[in-house]
């Protein structure tokens, strides 16, 4: 089948434990959810029925989630939207769970989930691997397990987790992740183990949603200044959902900071902008640009790099209106490049399939 | 010296011809020690100090969590030869700072003693209203130039009213500073009593970056490095400034005059698009806004400008500029600090004399009726 654009960041949504995930679970976590009602993990991040996290015409007539129904999210992503491929994926509450056994089993349960009722079903659908990155060597455990099916073709993580994702107990996944040229998919969401911002907590979503852009910010900065890319150089970081007009202004930042205070770092031997357009990739939705075709282009001329972006539709996520994912007034150079040339670069194992 | 240092300088970084007087937005004076205080601090709180000290929200008793790139995070050059820490000394920050610069007027920001971050909000009070004065005895009256901001912690809500109001009675004071690290957002309902006197007072609020109030500097959690923490001030104030909004400060106060201290201004621009791109999604959670975001930064904040972005290409700058509003920009320079900017070389892209009398000297005595 032609690849004519590849669809980065699609969500399917998983119904609960105790019906969806129920066959895949271990025979202990089988017996665990049914005995203790331990469900609705959704996560905070996205309620399922508020506006953003179903479009109008993306949410199944029955009431049931947004992304539940492959059917419907066939029609969307691929008729509708225009895919010729798409990546899964899942935003489910495993990431956020305290007991690091429980967070295994259902992370594995999801990818087992995925593997047979999506992958099985629609070739032209990929998935990233959701892993318990509260326990890295249990993450460890489930890359391994995946690591030859290639239609799985990143590892997704939270924006916001327990610790910053530079800190060195997450290098071993790192390693993995270099070696399976599994990109690193850091998507919106959190554990919520700390407040959203430094400011503390706030009353809205809206509020939260808004700041949630800053976490990926300190998760860049955390990855380079640890060191992370000196150690692996190959490791590539794919921030998904979490807005790009940031970029140029957060990339001067950094640089002046660096300059300033690269003593500190002196691991860190180039500009970080330099290793942001070399090791991070962003996808295209949603931008956060002004209308006019002169910003965007401005924006787009300040990031500096064509590589970075890569196609996205967020589906079911309500990010735009009407059938065209694809951001207003982005030159056209950009829009030939995000659709499969980068993406195919950055997921080395789409095109092994 | 690096090739960077050496090479001649480009036409759009050599310094501005004309001298224009500039107002100086963030100008920090320092305790000598402690004992500054003890004329206006009761007897009570000058033991406190004594026996308990600071009692922060940070592993240390005596420095900051993240060691900082220089002693006093000040520049090499600005300890006065009297001794005494960077800006403690007045006749050397008129030698080195306030004369050769042209500073018109220079308003002081405190930041000594973590004065935002006390846990003891009676010891915090107490030793804001100290402050207070001090700005006063110790350098107002001594300089005219140089202005008093009324320091408040927002947590002890109602002994920062009744120091409002004790200040406000003096008459000598062209702002009210809050902390940008406190317990809650600021747009949480627990502060409008502070915003309420200031619109009354007609005294525009000042939020300096720093400070510790408990939350982890970055959504994602503790960093671990200096370099992370300092470029996490900008976020800090990008998220106050997204909480005051969206929680209907400026709907309810539209008279309140905002102002964000070293915070930076680059992130403004995409902060407000990311704003206004999601009301839509989000507009039946919060059906209290009644405009869009963007019109409230436009009404009623003001941003300082240091530390100033640096892009490789100057007309980046001069985009970024634009997207913000000239109107909206006040120049600060943070001096005695390290990451100082100079009024002369700061700007790196060719402002015209009229947009560099607003940036450097006209917004500000707007904002604060000098």
């Amino acid at each position: 089948m032609a690849v004519t654009r590849i669809d980065c960041d699609i969500h399917p949504a998983v119904g609960g434990t105790r019906t969806t995930l129920l066959p895949y679970l271990s025979d202990h976590w089988k017996e665990q959810v049914v005995s203790r009602a331990i469900d609705g993990l959704d996560l905070t991040s996205y309620p399922p029925s508020m506006p953003l996290s179903g479009r109008v015409d993306w949410r199944p007539a029955n009431g049931t989630k947004p992304g539940s129904d492959l059917a419907m999210v066939q029609k969307g992503a691929f008729d509708q939207l225009g895919a010729s491929h798409a990546i899964l994926n899942v935003l489910y509450g495993a990431q956020a769970v305290f007991d690091s056994y429980m967070a295994a089993d259902f992370c594995k349960a999801i990818n087992d989930w995925i593997a047979a009722e999506w992958l099985s079903r629609d070739p032209r659908l990929r998935a990233s691997i959701v892993v318990p990155m509260q326990a890295p060597d249990l993450a460890i455990e489930e890359i391994e397990r995946r690591a030859n099916d290639n239609r799985f073709v990143s590892i997704l993580v939270l924006a916001q987790g327990e610790t910053l994702l530079g800190r060195r107990h997450f290098w071993p996944v790192y390693q993995l992740a270099e070696k399976y040229k599994l990109p690193l998919a850091i998507h919106a969401g959190t554990q919520y183990r700390q407040a959203p911002s430094s400011a503390g907590w706030p009353s809205h979503r809206y509020e939260y949603y808004f700041v949630e852009a800053q976490a990926f910010q300190a998760q860049i900065l955390s990855l380079i200044y640890e060191g992370v890319f000196g150690k692996f150089p190959d490791l590539k970081v794919v921030l998904m959902e979490s807005g790009v007009s940031w970029l140029p202004a957060f990339m001067w930042r950094a640089n002046k900071t660096w300059r300033g205070v690269r003593v500190e770092v002196p691991w860190v031997e180039r500009e970080p902008a330099s290793i942001i357009r070399d090791n991070f990739r962003v996808t295209m939705q949603p931008f956060d640009a002004p209308g006019d075709a002169r910003s965007v282009e401005e924006i787009i001329d300040q990031i500096g790099s064509e590589k970075m972006f890569l196609f996205a539709s967020d589906y079911p996520h309500w990010q735009f209106d009407g059938d065209d994912p694809i951001p207003p007034n982005l030159p056209k150079s950009i829009i030939e490049k995000m659709c499969v040339d980068n993406p195919l670069e950055t997921f080395p194992r789409l095109s092994v399939n | 010296m690096s090739e960077v240092i050496d090479r001649p300088l480009r036409d759009d970084e050599k310094p501005a011809t004309s001298r224009l007087r500039i107002v100086d937005c963030d100008v920090h004076p320092s305790l000598h020690s402690h004992d500054d205080l003890n004329e206006f601090l009761p007897k009570r709180w000058q033991q406190h100090l004594k026996e308990y000290g600071s009692h922060l929200r940070t592993p240390y008793l005596f420095t900051t969590p993240y060691p900082r790139s220089s002693p006093l995070i000040a520049r090499r050059d600005a300890w006065p030869p009297t001794g005494g820490p960077p800006g403690s000394d007045l006749a050397f920050m008129q030698k080195q700072h306030l004369d050769p610069l042209d500073v018109e007027f220079g308003i002081l920001q405190v930041l000594d003693l973590f004065i935002f971050s006390q846990q003891n909000l009676e010891f915090g009070a107490a030793i804001q209203r100290a402050i207070n004065d001090w700005q006063l005895a110790f350098w107002s009256h001594r300089d005219p130039r140089l202005k008093a901001s009324i320091l408040v912690g927002q947590d002890g809500t109602d002994l920062a009213i009744a120091e409002i109001e004790r200040c406000a009675k003096i008459g000598e004071y062209i702002q009210i500073n809050v902390s940008p690290r406190a317990n809650e957002p600021l747009g949480r309902r627990r502060y409008w009593p502070i915003y309420e006197r200031a619109q009354a007072l007609d005294l525009p609020l000042g939020i300096h970056v720093g400070g510790y109030g408990g939350h982890a500097p970055t959504g994602g959690g503790w960093p671990s490095y200096y370099v992370e923490e300092h470029q996490s001030n900008a976020h800090t104030i990008a998220a106050q400034l997204a909480s005051l909004v969206i929680e209907g400060v400026p709907e309810r106060f539209p008279k309140l005059k905002i102002v964000f201290i070293e915070g930076g201004f680059g992130w403004i621009p995409s902060a407000v698009w990311r704003m206004d791109q999601h009301f839509e999604r989000f507009r039946s959670e919060v059906p209290h806004l009644k405009r869009k975001p963007s019109e409230y930064v436009r009404q009623n904040f003001w941003f300082t400008t240091q530390p100033i972005d640096e892009p490789d290409e100057a007309r980046h700058l001069r985009a970024l500029i634009e997207w913000v509003g000239i109107d909206r920009l006040l120049f600060s320079s943070d001096y005695p600090h390290w990451d100082f900017d100079d009024p002369r070389f700061a700007f790196k892209t060719p402002l015209t004399e009229a947009e560099r009398k607003k940036i450097f000297s006209t917004n500000a005595r707007a904002v604060y009726k000098f």
